[in-house]
């Protein structure tokens, strides 16, 4: 039994936490995420939801509480936004350091200053480095399944998994989701195993200071120092891809959708230019790449779903064959450019793609991105690379920058 | 042993060889604490001289299972530690928050004011070495007026110590105490209390550091105890707003000798610079706030 | 096969001596006169308060109280808290041993 109803992207994180039966919630209201703090509460209050509601007096506390419930074996989760995850940045760090599964939705906000309450993703691009799994999700329905698929691989992997969606676009944005029944669920997502368990019996002192170089136990059996442990997280999100596949297969199987696994492509196969991005506004550049059809442009899209563990190998198989890519961000590195373009460059070096690529920085702080706009962003960038331009620099879409 | 010194649990849950300095006051005061709170306990602290005590990895002298946590976020740890063993139902389980100063008069305060608000069923004890002595003796809000710190090194202190016992008490949490390891029954009694009380509980310790406050390391019990005699660290419990004395401040209560501060200040290196100004003042602070106690010792009767 | 450091986190075990021999940081030694130590002169439990005080827990409180100079650090606190002046301080290259 299944059941599609008309929800916003923020009822649809609180409804999968809620089939997750997730055990402890920490939450701090931030627009655009505080209804989804306020549906969860709803839900707890009520008793659709056995599970421990810590309202907690900030962000840095409420990722600190699920750091706290994970470690003694609580499935946990939280969600925020902006400068909320911003404040949180310490204890992103100390979440994957501790290796929890711990899963919180980044509803996508630009970040200040100057204010604005409205989306782009500065703020999850920011926490790139902190060693969380990161997904970008195109719709509510996504949204959904990615919240479950994000338990499964969160606890296998033993990281936690940010699953990012687009503030107002997404978050309140009323769209058709459908609800698998609990119990497909919990079949799908095993209970939470801790990969440490504290009690009296076996006390342990965990996360203590490590030192540079290794270090014998009372056996003597040579520890880690501080560099073994720190690269048993990069060896753990190196092999995620694996995981992440694997359960989008999975998931796929038991519920019939597929969002994809590390990326998704739209009409790629004969596509002279890609374009690309994350999140919404790549779901937007597929409304573009038809258009773009229509006039005789063969375009496709390949849109990245994982950012990190970042789907280099898959990118390169997706974009072979492009003579142009054109690429939306909602975010930059001040200084340089996208991140996103970084990222592909690098993926790129070495494997003989060598179309030009031609960034946009679009979108930030609500800023509207129409399909039409890509469109003639995309028409533009052509244009100039078939006029023998090779060095393009980041254009800021839709923006007075004279 | 005298009568007293046998109700104390036997078992040591810190064991020898630890990385704490010579005559810490803090090694004292954990090792009673851990004695009155017993082996089913989960202890979260944050990088400060615990830390250290706590030792590195891969190994530890403590007994009780313990979690490390930043700076800012000793009682949000706790809360998430108690939140997450009641939807576990291991509500028997006591938790422990152990932060210094700096960790609770300073960074911590936030964390642990929600904390405390939300009734969140642990007891936060914060270990008062009067500044950042983990990181060598830098001043923090507990710093008492008249000390020498490496960021207050030629002017000394200028403020008194924060009055941080007063803001936990208007949290109005069932259980607020001070103590002290110059005198480990008065801890161990009070953790013992506060084990068996729901809630937020929350016990100052006052306690002596060598390095930081400049002693021979043989005086630490005696440095604390001239805490007391003073009335620069007064032994109290408030229990459901009911104050009362505890020990040594009793005594001092009920005789009316308490000294003055000068013999606590003499004999401590990093007041070696305070002026003569500073120490009436110190002893005007220390006179109002023993006045008040004692006020409310009386109302309390 | 030799073993490997299987954690995935900083999980640390129990240990007597995490810092090492801690006796080695002593200057000076404690050593009891026990002619002079209460639970020894009076042949039952009593005092204790070496035991009591001290921060390292390695007072042994028995009759005689002895101390475990392996690790202990050598404060001084249970020779200034004694209150029948039973332990001195001693410095170490002033000890037979």
């Amino acid at each position: 039994m299944t059941d599609a109803r008309i929800i916003t992207g923020n009822q649809a994180a609180a409804v999968a936490a809620r089939l997750c039966d997730v055990q402890v919630i920490a939450a701090y209201p931030i627009t655009p995420q505080s209804q989804l703090a306020e549906i969860l509460s709803q839900f707890v209050e009520s008793g659709q939801l056995r599970a421990e509601y810590v309202r907690v007096e900030g962000e840095h506390s409420a990722m600190t509480v699920c750091i706290g419930a994970s470690t003694v074996g609580a499935r946990v989760f939280t969600a925020t936004s902006a400068n909320g995850l911003l404040y949180m940045h310490e204890q992103l760090h100390w979440a994957a350091g501790s290796r929890l599964p711990i899963v919180m939705c980044c509803v996508n906000r630009g970040v200040g200053a100057p204010w604005s309450i409205f989306n782009d993703q500065q703020d999850s691009l920011a926490q790139r480095d902190t060693g969380w799994i990161q997904i970008y999700c195109r719709d509510n329905q996504e949204i959904l399944d990615t919240v479950i698929q994000a338990y499964r691989i969160a606890e296998t992997v033993y990281a936690p998994v940010m699953v990012c969606y687009d503030g107002f676009v997404l978050s309140h944005t009323m769209m058709p989701v459908v609800s698998p029944a609990p119990a497909a669920v919990r079949k799908f997502l095993p209970p939470y195993r801790p990969h440490t368990i504290l009690d009296a019996a076996n006390p342990l002192t965990l996360n203590s200071v490590l030192l540079p170089n290794r270090r014998p136990d009372a056996e003597g059996t040579l520890c880690d120092g501080y560099m073994e442990m720190r690269w048993k997280l990069q060896n753990a999100l190196d092999r995620a891809p694996e995981v992440i596949r694997e359960v989008n297969r999975s998931f796929a199987e038991a519920f019939g959708r597929d969002h994809g696994g590390m990326l998704w492509t739209h009409r790629t196969e004969d596509a002279e230019v890609i374009l690309s991005g994350m999140g919404s506004l790549a779901a937007e550049a597929t409304v573009a790449a038809d258009a773009l059809r229509e006039e005789g442009i063969r375009a496709g899209v390949v849109g990245i779903r994982v950012y990190r563990p970042f789907p280099a190998k898959e990118a390169v198989e997706a974009f072979r064959g492009a003579k142009a890519i054109v690429l939306f961000e909602k975010s930059i590195s001040y200084g340089y450019e996208g991140g996103l373009c970084s990222d592909l460059k690098a993926a790129f070096y070495g494997s003989g793609i060598l179309a030009p690529i031609h960034d946009h920085v679009a979108g930030l702080g609500g800023r509207d991105v129409k399909a039409r706009e890509l469109v003639e962003a995309v028409k533009s960038s052509l244009a100039r690379i078939q006029a023998g331009e090779r060095d393009l620099k980041t254009t800021w879409l839709n923006c007075a920058t004279e | 042993m005298p009568h007293n010194l046998f109700k104390i649990h036997e078992k040591e849950y810190v064991l020898p060889g630890t990385r704490a300095c010579q005559g810490c006051g803090l090694s004292i005061a954990y090792r009673f604490a851990l004695k009155a709170l017993r082996e089913d306990t989960i202890v979260t602290f944050p990088a400060c001289c615990l830390c250290v005590l706590h030792g590195l990895y891969p190994l530890t002298p403590v007994l009780v299972p313990s979690v490390n946590s930043t700076f800012a976020a000793t009682a949000a740890s706790a809360s998430g530690i108690a939140a997450g063993l009641a939807a576990l139902n291991r509500t028997e389980t006591t938790v422990v928050a152990f932060a210094g100063d700096g960790g609770t008069f300073d960074m911590g305060i936030q964390a642990l004011s929600g904390a405390a608000e939300r009734g969140t069923d642990f007891i936060y004890v914060a270990y008062d070495n009067e500044g950042y002595m983990n990181t060598g003796t830098q001043r923090s809000s507990a710093t008492p007026m008249g000390a020498l710190t490496t960021t207050t090194p030629v002017l000394t202190k200028q403020q008194h110590k924060k009055d941080f016992l007063k803001i936990m008490e208007a949290h109005q949490i069932p259980y607020v105490a001070t103590t002290t390891p110059a005198y480990p029954i008065d801890l161990y009694d009070k953790f013992v209390r506060a084990k068996r009380i729901k809630g937020t509980r929350f016990i100052h310790i006052h306690t002596p550091c060598p390095p930081g406050w400049q002693y021979p390391t043989k005086d630490t019990i005696r440095i604390g105890r001239l805490a007391v005699d003073t009335g620069l660290c007064v032994l109290f419990e408030v229990e459901n707003g009911k104050f009362r004395f505890t020990g040594r401040s009793r005594t001092l209560a009920e005789k009316g000798n308490k000294l003055p501060v000068v013999h606590y200040v003499e004999k401590q290196g990093r007041f070696k610079k305070m002026s003569i100004e500073q120490l009436n003042q110190l002893q005007a602070w220390v006179d109002d706030r023993w006045e008040e106690y004692r006020r409310r010792a009386a109302e309390s009767k | 096969m030799k073993k490997k450091d299987e954690n995935i986190s900083a999980m640390c075990r129990p240990t007597v001596g995490e810092a090492g021999r801690t006796g080695d940081w002593r200057d000076l030694r404690p050593v009891i006169d026990h002619s002079k130590c209460t639970p020894f002169v009076k042949k039952k439990a009593a005092c204790y308060l070496c035991w009591l005080y001290c921060p390292e827990a390695v007072v042994k409180a028995g009759i005689p109280v002895e101390i475990d100079l392996e690790y202990c650090k050598g404060c001084g606190i249970c020779a200034e808290e004694c209150p029948s002046r039973a332990i001195s301080m001693v410095r170490e290259d002033q000890c037979n041993d």
